[in-house]
C-alpha cells in the first residue's frame, strides 16, 4: 500500500465530474481526495487524484479512466519527480491570552492568518500533506473550531506535462460547452 | 457502410433540401436525426413514440427510407436493437420518449453493455427550459444510464446535433462495442439549423481505440506458447466481433492448440472442428473445465473471464502461465492476473502471431482431453431416438435437453438462435453446435430475462435471409411476450419454440441443490400457450413427446411469413449437467452419474428405504420404549 496521485486532463463538459464520481463507485474505488479545477485551456479541467492502494489497483484506475470517453490523459505522478501541494483554512480558537501563541505557531509554518475575531483566527496554511497533519496536530490543543481542506493537486516538475497536444476544441462543440463542474 | 450507401441515402433526403441544391440546407433537430440515422447507414429503427419525442416521429414521416418498428414496450426496443446488432454487427438504433420510455429501455442498455453490443439509443427529453424543474415525464435519463452506456450525450444545443449523432454511431461501434445514448430535449428537435453534415474525420481527444500490439508482448507470447505443453485457448466473443475467425482457426491450427468457447465464444470457430472442445464454465463440457484446470498455458482472446468461466479464481488454472488479449486494456489484469497482456484488435494480434508461431505436436495432451471427454459421453443423456437410452431418462418424459438436439438436428443446425436466460439457455450452449459466427444470440453478462423474443425479432429483421429460432422458458417468455404483437404486425418469421416445465428451471435447480427443495416462487401457473398465440392469430404446435418433434419443426419451417409458436412441455424437474456450483473451483461439478452409478445409486437407495422401514412388530416396540410402557 502506497499513495498514488493520478493526475488526469479532461475534457470541460457538463457531466464529466459525475462521469469520474460514478466511476469510483461503481468499481470501488477507495479515493483519498480529489479535486478538480481549470487548467490553461477552456476546454479542458485537470483532477488529481489521491489514493491509498497497492500499484496494481492504481493501474486498474488508470486503465478504467481512460475508458471514459471525456478523459483526455491521466498521468500517475507517482512515477516521476513532482511538486504536490494541499491548501488548508484552519479555524483555531484563539482569544487575547493565547493569540500570541498561535500567531507563532502560523510564522514557523508560513502559514497566513486571514481572518481575526475575538473568538477566534482563520489561518490559510499551504504545503505538503504531512505540514498541513503537523500544523493542524500542533493547534488542535487551542481548538479547531472548523477546518476545510482542498485536497491535494500536483505538478510534474521540470519539462514533464501532461499531454493534450493533438487535441483541437471543435468551434460547435466550443460554444455549446459551459464550465459545469 | 459503404459511402455508396451513404451517398444514395443523402441524395433521398427530405424534399424541402431541393431547391437549394447545395450543401447547406436548414433543418429542424428531428430531421437532423434523421439525415444522421441516414448517413450512418440505419434503415430500421426500433422504438415508441411519446410527447417529449413527436418532433422526430413527425420528421420520420419525411424519411420512408426508415422503417420505423413499433414495439409494444420500450424493453423490446432496446432488445430488438441489441438483436438486431448481433446478428450482423450493424449499429442497431432504439427510440424512446423522455421519463418512463427511457427508463424502459434502461434493461435493454444494460443488456448490450455487458456483452458489449453496439447500439444507440436516441430519447426525447423535456425542453431545455424544463430541465431540472421535474416536469411531466422528465427523468434524468444521461444520469441514469451514466453506468450502464459506453457514453451518452445530453443535446443542449442543435449545433452540436450532428456531431454529437456522429460521435455516438462512432463510439458505439468502434473499439471495444457498446451502447451509447443520445438524449434530444425537444425544443432541440423543434429547433431549425443549417445542416451541413459534417465530413472532416471525428476528433475525440479522450478515444482511440488500439490497433496493433507492441511486438515486444507479441515476441513474449509467442516465446510462451513455445514452451507450452498443455496449451488451450479460451475464444470469446471478441472474435466473432473482431472478424478473428479464420485468423483464429489457423492459429489452433497451425500450433496444434485446442479451444474452449465462452458461451458468447460460441460462433468463434465451428464446434465441429476437430480441435474445438466446446463451452467452458459453469455449464461447460467437463473435459474443457479438466483441460482449463489442468492446462500449462491459456490463451484468453477476446473474453474476460467472468466469474461463471473461472469458477474460484483462488483455485482457477493455477499451474498455467496465461496470455491474455482484448482491445479493452481494463481487462487485462482485472479479474485474473497474466504474464503476458496484449492490448489490440484480435485479428491484428492473431495475425501477428500467426506469422511467427510454430507447430508443436501436443498428442499426449490431446490423449487426456480424449479420456475426459470419454467418461463426459457416457454420462451423456441426450443420445438418438433408437439408441439405448441412459437409464437417468425417466420414461415417456420429454427432456428439454432433447427438444434442443432435435432442433439442432431439424433445423441442420444452420439456425440464428435467440435465446433466453435459465436452463434452456444452457441446452441451448450444450447441444446446439454453431458453426458461423453471430449465429448465437444470448444474453450472456447480464443474463436479461425477456431478451430472447425482442432480440429475435431484432435478428430476423437485420437478417431476413436467415432462419432463427427463438428459443425461451416458459418464464422468460412471458416478460417480454407482448411482442408477439411487434412480430406479426411486422410480419417477422421468427419461429418461437417455448421449452414449457411450468417452472423457473433455473432458479428450481439453485433451489434443489442449495436451498433443500424448497422451491419457494418458482412454480408457475402458465396461460395456454397455444391460445394465446392464436389471439395474435400465430399458427402453434403443442410438443409432448419425443417422436412429435421433427413434424413440429418442420410445420414451423414451412411458415415463411410471420411467426410461429412450439409450446414444447418438458419434464418440469431436469437439471442442466455438469454444474460448477457457484464459487467452488472449476473442475468440483455436480455431475449426471455414468449409467453403472447411476444404477448402483439406485440399489442402495432402495436398499436404504428397507432398512428404513422397520418391521410392523419392532415399530410398536419402538412407540412403546417411548412411552414408557
Amino acid at each position: 500500500m502506497a499513495k498514488h496521485i493520478l493526475a488526469a486532463l479532461v475534457e470541460n463538459r457538463p457531466g464529466v465530474l459525475a462521469r469520474v464520481a460514478n466511476l469510483f463507485r461503481r468499481r470501488s474505488f477507495n479515493i483519498d481526495s480529489l479535486s478538480v479545477g481549470r487548467t490553461q485551456r477552456d476546454d479542458m479541467s485537470r483532477m488529481t487524484i489521491v489514493m491509498e492502494s497497492d500499484s496494481a489497483e492504481a493501474d486498474r484506475l488508470v486503465k478504467n479512466l481512460y475508458k471514459l470517453v471525456d478523459v483526455v490523459h491521466v498521468d500517475h505522478l507517482h512515477s516521476q519527480p513532482s511538486v504536490v501541494r494541499e491548501m488548508a483554512l484552519v479555524k483555531v480558537r484563539a482569544t487575547s491570552d493565547n493569540r500570541r501563541e498561535v500567531i507563532q505557531l502560523c510564522d514557523i509554518f508560513r502559514a497566513r492568518i486571514i481572518d481575526v475575531s475575538a473568538e477566534s483566527l482563520v489561518v490559510e496554511i499551504t504545503g505538503e500533506e504531512e505540514k498541513l497533519e503537523n500544523f493542524t496536530e500542533l493547534v488542535r490543543p487551542f481548538g479547531i473550531v472548523e477546518m476545510v481542506r482542498t485536497g491535494m493537486i500536483a505538478l510534474g516538475r521540470g519539462g514533464h506535462t501532461l499531454k493534450d497536444e493533438g487535441f483541437k476544441p471543435n468551434r460547435s462543440r466550443a460554444a455549446a460547452r459551459r464550465n459545469v463542474l | 457502410m459503404s459511402d455508396e450507401n451513404a451517398a444514395t441515402n443523402r441524395e433521398a433526403v427530405n424534399p424541402r433540401n431541393g431547391d437549394g441544391g447545395a450543401d447547406a440546407v436548414v433543418l429542424t433537430g428531428a430531421e437532423i436525426v434523421c439525415e444522421c440515422l441516414l448517413h450512418e447507414g440505419v434503415d430500421i429503427v426500433f422504438g415508441y413514440p411519446g410527447g417529449a419525442i413527436l418532433p422526430t416521429y413527425d420528421a420520420l414521416t419525411r424519411y420512408p427510407q426508415l422503417h420505423h418498428v413499433l414495439t409494444r414496450h420500450e424493453q423490446g426496443a432496446s432488445h430488438m436493437a441489441d438483436g438486431y446488432a448481433r446478428a450482423t454487427g450493424k449499429v442497431g438504433v432504439a427510440m424512446a420518449t423522455s421519463g418512463p420510455g427511457a427508463t424502459n429501455l434502461v434493461t435493454g442498455i444494460a443488456t448490450a453493455m455487458m456483452d458489449s453490443s453496439p447500439i444507440v439509443c436516441i430519447t426525447g427529453q423535456v425542453p431545455t427550459g424544463a430541465i431540472g424543474s421535474d416536469a411531466f415525464q422528465e427523468t434524468d435519463v444521461t444520469g441514469i444510464t451514466l453506468p450502464i452506456t459506453k457514453h451518452n450525450y445530453l443535446v443542449t444545443s442543435i449545433d452540436e446535433l450532428p456531431e454529437v449523432m456522429r460521435e455516438a454511431f462512432h463510439i458505439a461501434r468502434t473499439g471495444r462495442p457498446g451502447p451509447v445514448l443520445v438524449d434530444i430535449p425537444k425544443d432541440v428537435q423543434i429547433q431549425e439549423a443549417e445542416f451541413v453534415y459534417p465530413t472532416e474525420p471525428i476528433q475525440l481527444a479522450g478515444y482511440s481505440p488500439p490497433k496493433t500490439a507492441r511486438a515486444r508482448q507479441v515476441a513474449a507470447a509467442l516465446e510462451l506458447i513455445r514452451d507450452s505443453k498443455r496449451p488451450i485457448i479460451l475464444a470469446g466473443h471478441g472474435i466473432s466481433m473482431a472478424g478473428a475467425n479464420r485468423e483464429l482457426a489457423q492459429l489452433a491450427e497451425k500450433a496444434q492448440i485446442p479451444i474452449a468457447l465462452t458461451l458468447l465464444g460460441k460462433g468463434a470457430i465451428s464446434e465441429h472442428h476437430p480441435l474445438c472442445l466446446g463451452m467452458m464454465g459453469m455449464h461447460g463440457g467437463a473435459e474443457v473445465n479438466h483441460a482449463i484446470q489442468q492446462a500449462d498455458l491459456l490463451i484468453a482472446l477476446g473474453m474476460r473471464f467472468d466469474d461463471r468461466v473461472t469458477g474460484n479464481l483462488a483455485t482457477y488454472a493455477r499451474d498455467s502461465r496465461k496470455i491474455h488479449v482484448d482491445i479493452d486494456p481494463s481487462e487485462i489484469n482485472k479479474n485474473v492476473t497474466v504474464d503476458v497482456g496484449i492490448v489490440g484488435d484480435l485479428g491484428e494480434v492473431l495475425r501477428q502471431l500467426l506469422d511467427r508461431v510454430e507447430r508443436r505436436p501436443n498428442e499426449a495432451w490431446f490423449d487426456r482431453i480424449a479420456e475426459w471427454r470419454a467418461d463426459s459421453e457416457l454420462r451423456e443423456i441426450v443420445r438418438p431416438a433408437e439408441a439405448p437410452q441412459h437409464p437417468a431418462v425417466p420414461e415417456g418424459k420429454l427432456l428439454g435437453a432433447q427438444v434442443i438436439r432435435d432442433l439442432f438436428e431439424f433445423t441442420a443446425g444452420g439456425a440464428i438462435t435467440v435465446t433466453d436466460v435459465g436452463q434452456h439457455q444452457m441446452w441451448e450452449a450444450q447441444y446446439y453446435q454453431h458453426e458461423r459466427p453471430h449465429s448465437l444470440i444470448t444474453s450472456g453478462g447480464l443474463g436479461t430475462m425477456g431478451f430472447g423474443l425482442p432480440a429475435a425479432i431484432g435478428a430476423k429483421m437485420s437478417r431476413p435471409d436467415q432462419e432463427v429460432w427463438a428459443i425461451v422458458g416458459d418464464g422468460g417468455f412471458q416478460m417480454t411476450m407482448m411482442e408477439l404483437a411487434t412480430a406479426v404486425q411486422e410480419r417477422v418469421n421468427v419461429h418461437i419454440a417455448i421449452i414449457n416445465n411450468g417452472f423457473l428451471g433455473m432458479v428450481r435447480q439453485w433451489q434443489e441443490f442449495f436451498y433443500e427443495e424448497r422451491y419457494n416462487q418458482t412454480p408457475m401457473v402458465n396461460p395456454d400457450f397455444c391460445k394465446l398465440a392464436e389471439a395474435y392469430g400465430i399458427p402453434t404446435v403443442r410438443v409432448t413427446e419425443r417422436g412429435q418433434i421433427e413434424e413440429a419443426v418442420n410445420a414451423s419451417r414451412a411458415q415463411t411469413a410471420g411467426p410461429t409458436l412450439i409450446d414444447f412441455v418438458v419434464e418440469k424437474e431436469e437439471i442442466v449437467f455438469p454444474m460448477v456450483p457457484a464459487g467452488a473451483d472449476l473442475d468440483d461439478m455436480i455431475r449426471r452419474p455414468t449409467p453403472a452409478e447411476f444404477e448402483r445409486q439406485q440399489r442402495e437407495r432402495a436398499a436404504e428405504a428397507k432398512a428404513e422401514a422397520p418391521e410392523p412388530e419392532a415399530a410398536a416396540a419402538a412407540l412403546g420404549s417411548r412411552f414408557g410402557v
